[in-house]
């Protein structure tokens, strides 16, 4: 009987520290440390519980809606084809790439003069263009990684734009996580990673 | 005493948390009645005899990734008995009822081909779906490159489908045809790509400013779901298998990925990320409201895959541990959390998965019997690092 209660005890304990752990857990989860929550600046929600979500009209034209970033963003027509043959430089401005939070597409102010740089280099070289390649790393979901190092990559699109850079010079790609420069796996070569290189194109002559 | 009331409290909690989960776990069976709950699911004991090498060990392969397991004939709920001189002969019997399954002889292919034929008899013998002739895709990666490959369900007989010497990503297959979509940065660009596998041929079919990402083929071929930023952002859009009629699906600063298909093909399912956290949404294929699929506040799902027979949701969770495959009901609520991998797709069975595992940055890929949780590797491509992103022909 004794022994029956004591293997009940440490059940019951056992379930109530697994109760109280994941209720720690899934609390850590909602009030992430080192993380400032950003406004969200649309309208609506994407599909949470408050509501019926993001509304959006099938046919509207995506360029009459209002910008969150304030710039006119949309690649050009036919930006695929551009500067397709363009001899690539990744030396060039090497020294400029552009590095981000973990999780985050948000330019950091101490990043911003790099990107500067790379305006000023445009502005001084107007009929080169620039492709920037944004870069995750390795912890995320392939795809996951794959639309998040395109997010970044067009953060920094945007700031070249507001700087007044015209669009048609700069491009954009993303390789998630399948460029890494640091194959380590700690947050040493993480922020290593989590990146955006910027490459040279030059008109073949 | 006192030990007898904390003992006494703490099993009142414990009868109060077993009544809710219980009555959660009713209301499940209540909603699918007629399937296994993920992961509490025994395995059909079989016994196999007679069978030698690799006749013996594709056959185990095979049954274990779809819920069997195997043991001695008296212990046995089927017993298989056959030879594999040459080819390869083959009996299942249920020995309670005295009945035959299956009793065939097979020729005419590899010993392996009939031993795949021979499962999907047993199998379909049993009123279930058999899955053992059929393929996948997946990326195969030695880096700094990746190509898109093509191989048997288990593995064995894959094929380059590119050999572009550069980056590879997101193979999908078109539901009932030998094609596929992929993107390739062959170009410099992230760009779909649409191949034809039965001719080789393929072409560009989406090369729009930005990348081009996560192509998904509607269940009928007909459409076409992905990830393009043309507009600035990274958004959901969806066009005609012929590039036509291209509709933006979302618009969001944040990002939306890995598309996939309900099977009736009414509905996208995808990763959305909000201000501060990942959801999975839905939305109509024809454009609409967004909907969210509550997954019980499973953390950071990402790459949902619909299961063929529209009762299931499976997908990536992200862990402080590390990644794990769960599945959800499609309509949403409680995920069960299966095991450690990424990126899952399903079976025509619509209970194996097909899915990577990752270690030190290298993935292999695995199956995995979603009632039973039996998980095997798949055979792996020698001289390939890191095989992930399977696509499960359907």
């Amino acid at each position: 009987m004794k022994d029956e209660n004591m293997k009940v005890n440490k059940f019951a304990n056992l379930l109530v520290i697994g109760l109280v752990l994941t209720v720690a857990a899934s609390g850590c989860r909602k009030h992430p440390v080192n993380q400032t929550p950003l406004p969200n600046p649309r309208t609506g929600t994407v599909g949470d519980n408050a509501g019926p979500g993001f509304p959006f009209k099938p046919g509207e034209t995506p360029s009459t809606e209002p910008n969150p970033f304030g710039v006119p963003n949309a690649h050009p027509q036919n930006s695929a084809d551009l500067h397709q043959g363009w001899i690539e430089d990744a030396q060039a401005l090497k020294t400029d790439t552009v590095y981000f939070d973990f999780d985050r597409a948000v330019l950091k102010t101490a990043e911003k003069p790099k990107v500067a740089a790379v305006a000023d280099y445009l502005k001084a070289n107007s009929g080169k263009a620039v492709r920037v390649e944004g870069n995750c790393d390795e912890r995320g979901t392939e795809e996951y990684n794959r639309s998040l190092g395109e997010r970044r990559a067009l953060a920094v699109r945007e700031e070249l734009i507001r700087l007044g850079i015209d669009p048609t010079q700069v491009d954009t790609i993303s390789y998630g996580k399948d460029r890494p420069v640091d194959s380590g796996h700690d947050e040493a070569a993480w922020k290593k990673n989590r990146r955006d290189d910027f490459i040279v194109l030059t008109p073949p002559k | 005493m006192k030990q007898t009331n904390s003992i006494l409290q703490r099993l009142s909690f414990l009868a109060c948390f077993t009544a809710v989960t219980s009555l959660m776990a009713q209301t499940e069976l209540d909603v699918h009645k007629e399937v296994e709950l993920p992961g509490q699911a025994k395995p059909i004991w079989v016994s196999i005899s007679g069978l030698t090498g690799e006749a013996a060990t594709a056959l185990q392969f095979d049954l274990y990734v779809q819920g069997f397991a195997f043991t001695n004939a008296e212990a046995a709920q089927y017993l298989i008995t056959g030879s594999n001189n040459g080819n390869l002969q083959a009996r299942a019997t249920d020995p309670h009822n005295k009945s035959t399954l299956v009793s065939k002889a097979y020729s005419g292919v590899a010993l392996r081909r009939q031993v795949h034929a021979f499962a999907d008899d047993f199998v379909q013998a049993l009123g279930r779906k058999g899955i053992a002739q059929t393929k996948l895709a997946f990326k195969g990666e030695n880096s700094p490159t990746s190509e898109i490959y093509v191989a048997d369900f288990d593995g064995h007989n894959a094929q380059a489908v590119t050999k572009d010497n550069n980056l590879v990503a997101a193979p999908c297959w078109v539901p009932g045809h030998l094609a596929i979509y992929y993107v390739s940065y062959k170009l410099n660009h992230a760009d779909i790509f649409y191949h034809d596998l039965s001719t080789g041929a393929r072409r560009a079919f989406a090369r729009y400013g930005g990348s081009n990402i996560s192509p998904a083929a509607s269940p009928d071929g007909s459409k076409v779901a992905m990830i393009l930023d043309k507009d600035g952002w990274v958004d959901l859009y969806v066009s005609n298998a012929d590039g036509s009629d291209l509709k933006r699906l979302t618009k969001s600063p944040q990002d939306e990925s890995s598309p996939c298909w309900s099977p009736d093909g009414k509905w996208i399912c995808f990763a959305a990320k909000e201000t501060e956290h990942r959801t999975l949404c839905k939305v109509p294929a024809s454009g609409g409201a967004l909907q969210d699929i509550p997954t019980g506040g499973t953390p950071s799902p990402t790459e949902p895959d619909w299961s063929p027979d529209g009762k299931w949701i499976a997908f990536t969770a992200q862990y402080r541990s590390g990644f794990q495959i769960c599945v959800v009901p499609a309509e949403g609520g409680t995920a069960v959390s299966l095991v450690e991998g990424e990126d899952p797709s399903w079976a025509p069975n619509s209970r194996t998965l097909a899915f990577g595992r990752r270690h030190a940055g290298h993935y292999t890929l695995s199956l995995l019997d979603v009632p039973t949780k039996q998980v095997k590797d798949v055979s792996r491509i020698p001289g390939i690092s890191s095989q992930s992103q399977p696509s499960w022909a359907k």
